[in-house]
């Protein structure tokens, strides 16, 4: 993989951030844009903008060919069965909201659970919560290994045959954690159960086979796989999306309307009410492109080497903890012992180096790891060695910056 | 900018503040009590205040942090003791002026080491830290 000739087609990294070449650590929080995700948008917008699935005129046919033609390439990505399976969303939040109202709402009862981790990011334990009040039904959580991972003994001791949901993250995008989809849908679907998994920091990274790993829904977003925000996906197996009601309702999503009731358009357009998301459909189009022209197993190569390199180089660093386990996926969330990572990622950014600090917006895991925050540095395809060797300087000099003035 | 800036906005003052906090805790009496969490990180803090015909007899505060927001909590609660509501509703106005990098006339307020977080303002994430406990204590105050 040439990772300087794939560097130079991401203009923004090409910049100084406070008078030092830009090390971008912060691809899991959003990840940047190859010149031609940008030129796909653009040339959407300056030669072939329309509405699609209406109309007759020519760019109406082009718009419309262009968007389905993304679902398309979103479909063989993810090796979903047919078109009629992916949907588009806003997001990955949105994608698993859809999925708790129209299916956690419906299905469930007072009695049920809903089984989750601690490892969750917000989206994928706040649509539960409200799922559980709407419902009655009750939360639980499969405990976390004092590693950060989950055992199949666990797994199987927490799913029992009153859970009907399943809601797991397929890598954590705090501890880099990759868990086992396949073995506990295998567990979910022995106890009658249904898997959500939020595939949000897993897709952009490896290769992932919805079919294989047999989940019941899948969701992603374009935006952490070098596409643009605002856009989304939703895998549902057709079965279940075919008993499902739409949670939005207006236009492009109708069959029949009339004054009293309604008919839905078939799948997987029932989901997707209103003008939808064109132009960030062609975009995660073209990122799908983009990727596959590299490969994604040569990307999670990648990836698997900087994140070893970099684990190596932090543990040489006196007074760093570490967080997660030590198989992990490209990233590392870390504290410098008494300095807040507020304080770090100031000094770094300084430094020109860009790392995200904060709850990563998993409270309930910053409370397992008994921190309020952290920080992290994620790693993308066009990350080098030299990346982490500013970042590991960089966190010297804010070791030394603390140590001085304490 | 690198370590000179960094300098500005990491004085030994602050980190005086950060290290050696003034007015950490809570009253044995009954206070006014104010929660306010920086959202970008979950850092939460807590104000409390004893306020008695429009005065504020003493201020102390709780919590985790940054050195920003935690040296800003120092320095607030030792500043507007003793000072009246509207004076300390007043210093926290120049003091939001002051993040925004606006000039602000101090004449009349004894600011006290408060002006050392004037570098904060060049570094705009790092704002909401140092206003953090100032918006705790005017929600307090206007209860």
């Amino acid at each position: 993989m040439d990772v300087k000739a794939i560097r130079s087609q991401f203009p923004i990294l090409n910049q100084e951030i406070n008078g030092r070449s830009l090390v971008y650590l912060d691809s899991a929080a959003t990840s940047q844009k190859p010149s031609s995700v940008i030129e796909a948008i653009n040339s959407y917008y300056q030669l072939n903008n329309s509405n699609v699935h209406r109309g007759v005129h020519t760019l109406g046919s082009r718009a419309t060919d262009q968007y389905e033609g993304a679902r398309e390439k979103v479909r063989a990505f993810i090796h979903a069965r047919s078109t009629e399976e992916v949907i588009f969303t806003r997001g990955t939040t949105t994608a698993i909201n859809t999925v708790a109202y129209s299916f956690g709402n419906r299905n469930l009862s007072p009695g049920d659970e809903i089984v989750l981790t601690p490892m969750e990011h917000h989206s994928n334990i706040i649509p539960w919560q409200q799922v559980a009040k709407v419902t009655g039904a009750t939360l639980k959580y499969i405990p976390l290994q004092s590693d950060g991972t989950v055992t199949l003994e666990d797994v199987k001791e927490t799913i029992t045959t009153n859970t009907k949901i399943v809601a797991m993250t397929h890598v954590s995008n705090v501890l880099g954690t990759i868990n086992p989809i396949k073995e506990v849908a295998d567990i979910a679907h022995e106890n009658g159960a249904i898997i959500v998994v939020d595939g949000a920091q897993a897709i952009p990274h490896m290769a992932v086979d919805v079919q294989a790993l047999n989940c019941d829904f899948y969701a992603f977003s374009g935006h952490k796989m070098c596409g643009p925000t605002g856009i989304g996906v939703l895998y549902g197996k057709k079965a279940l999306l075919e008993e499902m009601e739409p949670v939005e309702f207006g236009g492009e999503m109708i069959d029949f309307v009339d004054l009293y009731d309604s008919t839905w358009k078939e799948l997987p357009w029932k989901f997707e009410g209103g003008t939808p998301i064109i132009a960030g459909a062609i975009g995660l189009g073209a990122a799908i492109d983009f990727l596959n022209t590299i490969g994604m197993d040569n990307i999670t190569k990648h990836e698997t080497e900087l994140v070893t390199y970099a684990m190596q180089q932090l543990k040489t660093i006196n007074g760093i903890e570490i967080y997660g386990p030590e198989n992990r996926a490209g990233l590392i969330t870390f504290n410098l012992v008494d300095v807040h990572p507020h304080d770090t990622a100031t000094v770094l950014d300084a430094e020109g180096v860009a790392v995200r600090a904060g709850h990563h917006c998993a409270q309930p895991l910053m409370k397992w790891l008994d921190v309020t925050a952290t920080a992290r540095a994620s790693f993308y395809l066009y990350n080098t060695k030299d990346d982490l060797d500013r970042f590991i300087s960089s966190l010297q000099r804010a070791k030394e910056f603390f140590g001085d003035v304490f | 900018m690198s370590f000179d800036n960094l300098d500005t906005l990491y004085r030994q003052v602050i980190m005086d503040h950060y290290k050696n906090p003034r007015n950490r805790g809570s009253f044995d009496q009954e206070s006014l009590t104010i929660d306010m969490n920086n959202p970008t990180c979950g850092d939460r803090i807590q104000i409390h205040l004893l306020v008695e015909d429009d005065i504020v007899k003493d201020a102390k505060f709780e919590g985790e942090g940054c050195s920003i927001s935690l040296s800003s909590a120092s320095m607030m609660t030792q500043a507007i003791k003793g000072k009246t509501t509207q004076e300390a509703l007043n210093m926290s106005k120049a003091f939001s002026e002051m993040m925004l990098g606006n000039d602000v006339d101090t004449e009349d307020m004894d600011l006290g080491d408060i002006e050392a977080l004037q570098g904060v303002a060049k570094f705009p994430a790092r704002i909401k830290c140092a206003t953090l406990s100032w918006k705790a204590m005017e929600k307090g105050i206007d209860k």
